[in-house]
């Protein structure tokens, strides 16, 4: 809520400083320029504006209106109220920056905790306090490869199976290096396995990104990518999903040397599109490129365990230009969600969580193959997303979907020109079974009209 | 604030020891003083490197401040302290002894004249406070 000052505030404080009125503030702006027409509507009451946000609220479907099948990078799971309840407490919600050791003990002590939940997740040795999304995550993971071998290095290999917006956050995130980037060209094989990757690896190369599960849902063995990698002394970075890793092997034990990824699947809604939470996690032996925030742990001058920010002479604000890169927060809030989440969970509830999204994708792609003028798209293993060919453009599907309140799956025609027709279908713990049967029935009729 | 006379300074609070045509060089007592506790090293140049003077040798980190480390003389790296790395605070303790960095096969010996002897340094360093 704003409180503004009182009349009588303003005029005790223009009288500390010495100046008459307000405007005399204002006397370094030209005059043309001062005072410009805004031509606002007149004001409301509070209850008006409510009406008038409330009409505009009620224009939109959500999650809570409509049965989604929709993912791509960010995904309908259940969101504990718990959760809510923890970060919504005044001095998580409200705190801005506060990582002052003096007065934060418990957002730092939340912040290593999620640090400690990451690493022990993705199996890396260090995990930083969070990036702003996971796609911004992956550009910093390209920033610490150049760092690393201090601009000695400059092609960076993008698997095509790396999500579109990644790959184009990359693209203006690190645009102002000169960087050679290979490997998501449009006429690349997306139907071939990460190997495709090795011939573009050379003594040029400071990073391969690849996703896992990729952006179709496909879950790879990278390990010869990591051995090609290794072989010619570059980093391989690993973008995850993290309900995936409920299942599968961690990236740590096939050769990454960096793990980014998307945080939102742990306990944060979709909103419109954030706040999201970008992971970010490395070998020990790399963590002083690393940027970003990070919490340690250490011992105060009465003996007793205390949190502190560490290692910061890595960070912009002390190293300037010569800091890997310009960050100097985190999504403090989000990375509290996902520690509450992945508290409350265990480790056995993330399996259960990620095994019922696995099966019950499983039961929904057996089912849509067996449609007429439906198709699998690709038979490598899969975790909860998978890609199906349709008899009919993805839009004109997708509008059919919509009016039983069903929301379809991504239109990949939209990144991926030989793609067109073809649907990411994404089912999470949160598909009901009869979801999925009233999915597979729309899909039989519009195939039919 | 201990500034050996058999030494050469720069601005930066680097030191160069002549031996023949070989400069070893580090950072001053001045200068680990003011960066205080020292907590990493990382000497960024590697033996068979054609370097010039001030090229980025080393880069230190204390607890409160990032700093490069500048080669005050062009040449050609012959040898780096490869256990500095393992023990940064002894740039802290033995500024001038156990914490040299790099030994450089000097190309230009003229460039010698460009830097401060000890009397100069200690000027410089009267005229910061």
């Amino acid at each position: 809520m704003f409180i503004p000052h009182t009349d009588h505030e303003q005029k005790e404080m223009l009288g500390v400083i010495g100046i008459k009125s307000l405007e005399d503030l204002f006397q370094v702006v030209p005059p043309q320029h001062r005072y410009p027409q805004l031509d606002l509507p007149e004001p409301l009451t509070e209850m008006e504006v409510m009406e008038e946000m409330q009409n505009i609220a009620w224009a939109n479907e959500s999650n809570q209106d409509l049965v989604s099948f929709l993912g791509a990078g960010a995904y309908h799971h259940y969101t504990p109220p718990v959760v809510d309840a923890i970060i919504r407490r005044g001095e998580f919600a409200t705190a801005y920056t506060p990582y002052q050791p003096e007065i934060s003990q418990g957002t730092l002590q939340a912040i290593f905790d999620y640090q400690s939940l990451i690493t022990s997740l993705t199996g890396m040795d260090v995990s930083n306090a969070s990036h702003y999304d996971g796609a911004t995550a992956t550009a910093e993971a390209v920033s610490m490869a150049l760092a690393h071998f201090r601009g000695k290095r400059s092609k960076i290999i993008l698997s095509p199976a790396l999500h579109p917006q990644y790959r184009q956050t990359i693209r203006t995130y690190n645009g102002g290096a000169d960087l050679i980037l290979a490997g998501d060209e449009p006429e690349a094989n997306l139907l071939a396995g990460p190997e495709t990757l090795i011939p573009l690896i050379d003594q040029n190369t400071a990073l391969v990104i690849v996703q896992y599960p990729d952006f179709f849902g496909r879950v790879s063995d990278f390990t010869a990518l990591a051995e090609a990698t290794h072989a010619a002394g570059a980093l391989l970075a690993v973008s995850i999903y993290p309900i995936a890793l409920g299942l599968f092997k961690p990236p740590a034990e096939f050769g990454a040397d960096i793990v980014t990824g998307e945080g939102q699947p742990l306990g944060i809604p979709l909103s419109f599109g954030g706040p999201y939470l970008g992971i970010f996690a490395t070998k020990k032996e790399y963590v002083r490129k690393m940027a970003g925030r990070l919490v340690g742990e250490t011992i105060d001058n009465r003996g007793q365990r205390a949190y502190v920010l560490t290692l910061t002479a890595r960070e912009q604000h002390i190293r300037r230009e010569k800091a890997t890169s310009n960050i100097c927060s985190n999504q403090g809030l989000m990375t509290l969600a996902s520690a509450v989440y992945l508290s409350l969970l265990g480790k056995q509830g993330l399996r259960q969580v990620s095994e019922l999204c696995y099966h019950k994708a499983h039961y929904a792609a057996d089912q849509i193959s067996d449609l007429d003028g439906f198709s699998l798209w690709s038979q490598a293993p899969f975790f909860n997303e998978f890609v199906i060919q349709c008899p009919k453009p993805v839009s004109e599907i997708n509008s059919h979907l919509l009016e039983y309140g069903v929301l379809g799956g991504y239109d990949l025609s939209q990144d991926y020109p030989a793609l067109s027709n073809h649907m990411l279908i994404a089912v999470t713990e949160m598909n009901t079974r009869e979801d999925i049967d009233i999915l597979v029935q729309l899909l039989e009729e519009v195939a039919n009209e | 604030m201990n500034i050996p006379n058999n030494l050469k300074y720069t601005k930066n609070d680097e030191w160069l020891k002549i031996d023949g045509n070989i400069g070893t060089v580090g950072i001053t007592d001045y200068a680990q003083n003011q960066l205080s506790d020292i907590v990493f090293v990382e000497i960024v140049v590697s033996v068979g490197d054609q370097v010039k003077q001030g090229d980025t040798c080393a880069t230190v980190e204390s607890v409160k401040a990032a700093a490069e480390v500048y080669l005050p003389v062009s040449g050609k790296v012959v040898e780096i302290n490869a256990k500095l790395a393992d023990t940064p605070e002894v740039i802290n303790s033995d500024p001038y002894g156990a914490a040299w960095m790099v030994k450089v096969q000097i190309s230009n010996p003229d460039e010698i004249t460009d830097l401060l002897d000890d009397n100069a340094y200690q000027a410089l360093l009267k005229d910061k406070e």
